[in-house]
C-alpha cells in the first residue's frame, strides 16, 4: 500500500498520520509534498507519526532525512513519533536513530516541540 | 514445492523493483525463511533492483535488468545483473561515517550488506552484477548457522 497521510494540528504542531510504504516513488514523494506544502504555510512544528508505517526502504529512509534537515534549515523542529519494529530496526542499524527525535507518546511528543 | 531455480527478465521501470521484491518475498517463503528472514531478503533485492534500474540502466527502456534465484541445499543465491557502466564497490561511501550520516542517498548497498550473509559485487563494462547470498536453515542445511 502506497504511502497515505492526514494532518491534524494539536497545540501548534502539525501531526502528520501516515500509513503504509515510504519506498522510492509514490511513498517518497507523498511524504516530500506534504512537508513542503506545511513549510510553505509556514508550519514548523512537524511531528510524523509513523505508527502504521509498516515499510520503508533506502529511498524512504533519505526522504525523511531530507525533511528533517529541510525542516531544521528553516528554523523548524521535526520529529517522528510511533516507530513500528522495523523502521525502529533500520533507523538503528543506519546510525539514525539518535539523529532523529524520536518518541513514543503523543501528548509528551506535542509538548517537547518548543 | 520448492523452487530450484527460477529467472526473470524485467524492464528498466519501478514497477520491475515492485516485481522484484514480490518475487523474493514469495520464493524466500517458499523455502522456509522465517519472516523476519523474508524481509531482509525482499527489502535486499528491492534495494539490488533499485540499485540496477536506477544507477545502472538508467530507466533506459533498451536496457533490461536479470534477476536469478538459485535455491541450493545451503544457500539461497540471487543474481541482479544490469546492463549499465559498472558499479566501482570501493567508490560507495559508508553511510555510518558522520559525514555522511545526513545524506539522502547511499544506504541501499549497505542495508543490503546488513541483511545477506555474503554479497558479491561484480562490476564490468558490460553491466554490474551483485549476487546476494543467504543462508538456508533447519533441516535442509548443512547445519551452518547465519552469520551477521
Amino acid at each position: 500500500m502506497n504511502l497515505k497521510t492526514t494532518t491534524r494540528q494539536v497545540d501548534g504542531v502539525n501531526i502528520v498520520d501516515c500509513s503504509g510504504r515510504i519506498t522510492l516513488g509514490e511513498g517518497s514523494v507523498v511524504l516530500r509534498d506534504i512537508v513542503k506544502d506545511l513549510l510553505g504555510k509556514g508550519q514548523k512544528k512537524i511531528l510524523l507519526n509513523l505508527g502504521e508505517v509498516n515499510y520503508i526502504d533506502s529511498s524512504g529512509i533519505g526522504e525523511l532525512v531530507s525533511a528533517y534537515t529541510t525542516v531544521k534549515n528553516q528554523g523548524g523542529e521535526l520529529k517522528l513519533l510511533n516507530l513500528t519494529k522495523k523502521v525502529h530496526d533500520l533507523l538503528q542499524i543506519t546510525k539514525l536513530y539518535t539523529v532523529f527525535d524520536v518518541k513514543d507518546d503523543e501528548t509528551s511528543a506535542v509538548k517537547a516541540f518548543r | 514445492m520448492t523452487p530450484e531455480r527460477r529467472s526473470f527478465t524485467l524492464d528498466s521501470t519501478l514497477e520491475t523493483v515492485d516485481n522484484a521484491e514480490q518475487a523474493a518475498n514469495e520464493i524466500a517463503t517458499q523455502i522456509g525463511f522465517n519472516e523476519e528472514e523474508v524481509l531482509q531478503i525482499a527489502m535486499a533485492v528491492r534495494e539490488a533492483a533499485v540499485n540496477a534500474v536506477l544507477h545502472g540502466n538508467a530507466y533506459d527502456p533498451a536496457k533490461k535488468v536479470s534477476l536469478d534465484f538459485e535455491h541450493t541445499a545451503a544457500d539461497l543465491v540471487i543474481t541482479i545483473r544490469d546492463q549499465g557502466k559498472g558499479l566501482d564497490p570501493a567508490k560507495i561511501p559508508d553511510p555510518l561515517a558522520p559525514e555522511n550520516l545526513l545524506k539522502t542517498s547511499g544506504r541501499g548497498i549497505f542495508l543490503i550488506r546488513s541483511f545477506m550473509d555474503d554479497v558479491q559485487i561484480n562490476p564490468s563494462t558490460s553491466g554490474t552484477e551483485i549476487k546476494l547470498i543467504k543462508h538456508v536453515h533447519g533441516p535442509a542445511a548443512d547445519g551452518k548457522e547465519a552469520s551477521q
